[in-house]
């Protein structure tokens, strides 16, 4: 088991023809993940790293995709969102950077409305350890294990899941839900899913200062969750005021610190390192 | 993004908010030719930067004659305004703003923010205007009003009356803020704004609404699609190293410490600055190169470190995803050399190659310790900055 993708995830991919999409495509081929196909508007009808590639989203429902994957530029994200959620594609990854927050306030209300999960935009993808590839992340890292691995940042994410993977522990999966103010999942759907997968032990999740996603995980992992929760928060050292580098990433008004959100979890029960680097050895002593 | 209030109150009017019209002054001889087309016999004027507390400076006065407008000009224009939300050099003053003015009945508050809990446009009211918010918030929470906008169904009048009444407004008052409500909400859509704070809304002594301050943030993720707004970016009031660092891509803050930084990837790169501190040193800044870090970026990255005089040290702290980490090292070593770094630098890879990259940097015969344990290499940057 092992939350929201598997070996027999059925993945087409927007953009599929751009160097981007070409690039990563190949790689998550190589790692064994099922890949169908792919939308290009104008180029339906023929082949792209030996599959076949359609003009519109509801042309490739033939393949039956459940999974749909997103490299398009930002400012066509939205479209190809709705694209994707209008076919009722249950699970789409958004990869790119720079979508406009008020295309993700569209975005976000309407795939609630329709039961979709969206991850992303601007970030790194799912893995599933050994089964499929939906994203940019290097695939050699991971290890199949009993680690869930939630995180707002890419390169963190990778962070985590070397140590995990040096100490020999693992991953079930690990998702990188961006670094954007509005992501399609928050860290509390990710907490849900991997508190019902038998297959996760324990959940290590990277935060990162700027808006109150942390303390709304912290309040939902004290009343639901009953798995180890070890955390990182990103940015102790970050001046106010400055948005560092993700979108999202800015402490407004005193607001959003990761003193404050450290604090906040430690007291909801998480295991907070305040270095990240001991991440992965606080994970194996907390399920000693 | 921000906008200059004067910037701000032009796209208020485009949009059909009530502001006062205004004349913008950047040299005394302008002064008496603003208040003749502004009329009446007192004015108020207004520096034009990007901070709050102006006021509290000097740098809004009330002003009913030309000798003191000339005066107010003199004093500002080409100086500096340092106010509690500037660092210490402040903000340079190129224009000063004229308005009429006009008499106060009451402050209020209004503002429209990304709500990004509710997934909304948050409208944020109070009858308490003209002060810091965040303090009300703070002290007297039951004074704050919040309305969420659906940007599926959009502004509804319900809502507006819901706020019309939490702020005592009249009828015809209440009139007046269903346009205002819904205009600010449009307005806040069809620009792509962040964040849009009108205080103080005043009543004026007439009875009528009229937004007496703008303050404007823009998504930057939208320029692409805002090129007027865009158009309206003023330098002068950035830091010009993150100008600079933004014009290559590169994503840089500039901080008190030593040790500067060059990281793949936002949240690595805070982390790095964590780290430094967590061993007891102090980072110069925070710098994503990105995930392509090639020779180019790396060369104009160092560039960048180096322009602030603090730095003694550079940690590089790079995990290889797809990139590879030799073809990283290689870039590293072109860089050095290209820029001919005289100051130490550590290098710390790890991921794909970090091996291979590590060899052909302790091969290269330059001033480049290599550790791919971050903790070692933390300590080391922090060793050769004492």
């Amino acid at each position: 088991m092992s939350i929201l993708v598997n070996k027999s995830t059925k993945v087409l991919v927007q953009g599929f023809t751009g160097s981007q999409a070409t690039l990563h495509s190949e790689q998550s081929i190589n790692y064994g993940t099922n890949i169908i196909g792919g939308v290009t508007p104008g180029k339906g009808g023929t082949e792209h790293l030996g599959k076949p590639v359609f003009n519109s989203v509801a042309e490739s429902m033939e393949l039956q995709p459940n999974a749909a994957l997103i490299f398009v530029p930002a400012a066509f994200c939205k479209d190809s969102i709705l694209e994707a959620a209008e076919q009722g594609i249950p699970l789409i990854i958004c990869i790119t950077e720079g979508v406009p927050t008020m295309d993700m306030l569209v975005v976000k209300n309407k795939i609630d409305q329709l039961g979709i999960t969206l991850i992303g935009p601007n970030c790194p993808g799912i893995i599933t350890p050994d089964e499929a590839k939906l994203g940019i992340m290097p695939g050699d890292i991971h290890k199949k294990g009993r680690i869930g691995i939630i995180s707002r940042s890419g390169t963190l994410t990778y962070e985590a899941v070397k140590q995990t993977t040096d100490l020999g522990l693992g991953q079930s999966s690990c998702v990188g839900i961006g670094g954007d103010p509005i992501p399609g999942s928050s860290f509390i759907d990710m907490l849900a899913l991997f508190n019902d997968d038998p297959d996760t032990d324990a959940i290590i999740m990277v935060g990162e200062i700027g808006g109150n996603a942390e303390e709304e995980a912290a309040k939902y992992i004290s009343n639901h969750v009953n798995k180890p929760v070890i955390s990182y928060i990103a940015g102790q050292t970050a001046p106010s005021g400055k948005r560092m580098g993700h979108a999202g990433a800015i402490i407004a008004g005193g607001k959003g610190t990761a003193e404050d959100k450290m604090k906040t979890l430690q007291s909801a029960g998480v295991h907070v390192v305040d270095n990240l680097l001991e991440i992965g050895i606080r994970t194996q002593q907390v399920l000693d | 993004m921000n906008l200059h209030e004067y910037q701000a109150k032009q796209i208020f009017a485009d949009h059909n908010l009530p502001v006062s019209k205004n004349f913008l002054v950047t040299n005394s001889k302008e002064v008496k030719k603003a208040f003749n087309v502004i009329g009446g016999d007192k004015w108020v004027m207004k520096t034009q930067v990007h901070a709050g507390g102006r006021g509290k400076v000097g740098g809004v006065k009330l002003i009913d004659n030309i000798e003191d407008g000339i005066k107010f000009t003199n004093q500002w224009i080409g100086k500096r305004l340092i106010s509690k939300q500037t660092d210490e050099k402040g903000q340079p003053v190129s224009v000063v703003m004229v308005e009429p003015c006009i008499e106060i009945e009451k402050e209020l508050y209004l503002s429209a923010v990304v709500d990004r809990s509710a997934k909304a446009i948050s409208i944020i009211a109070s009858g308490e205007g003209g002060v810091n918010i965040e303090e009300v918030a703070e002290t007297n929470p039951e004074k704050i009003f919040y309305e969420k906008i659906d940007l599926i169904i959009g502004p509804q009048p319900y809502q507006a009356r819901r706020l019309s009444e939490a702020l005592h407004l009249d009828a015809q008052q209440s009139n007046e803020f269903w346009n205002l409500f819904k205009n600010l909400v449009k307005m806040f859509v069809d620009c792509d704004m962040s964040l849009v704070e009108i205080n103080p809304l005043i009543i004026t002594s007439e009875g009528h609404l009229h937004c007496l301050d703008a303050k404007v943030n823009l998504d930057s993720n939208a320029l692409f699609r805002q090129s007027n707004l865009a158009n309206m970016r003023d330098l002068s009031q950035e830091d010009p190293q993150e100008c600079e660092a933004s014009n290559h891509d590169l994503s840089y803050v500039s901080l008190d410490g030593n040790i500067g930084c060059m990281v793949n990837g936002a949240g690595l790169a805070m982390g790095t600055m964590d780290t430094i501190k967590f061993y007891g040193g102090e980072p110069a800044n925070f710098l994503d190169v990105g995930g392509a870090a090639t020779k180019e970026r790396v060369a104009k990255a160092f560039k960048i470190i180096l322009n602030d005089p603090k730095v003694k040290v550079i940690l590089v702290n790079i995990f290889g995803g797809i990139v590879r980490c030799d073809l990283i090292a290689e870039g590293i070593i072109a860089a050095v050399k290209e820029t001919e770094l005289v100051i130490p630098i550590v290098v710390r890879l790890e991921g794909n190659n970090s091996k291979l990259g590590s060899d052909m940097l302790q091969k290269s015969s330059l001033a480049i310790e290599s550790d791919n344990d971050l903790e070692n290499a933390a300590k080391k940057a922090i060793l050769l900055a004492e």
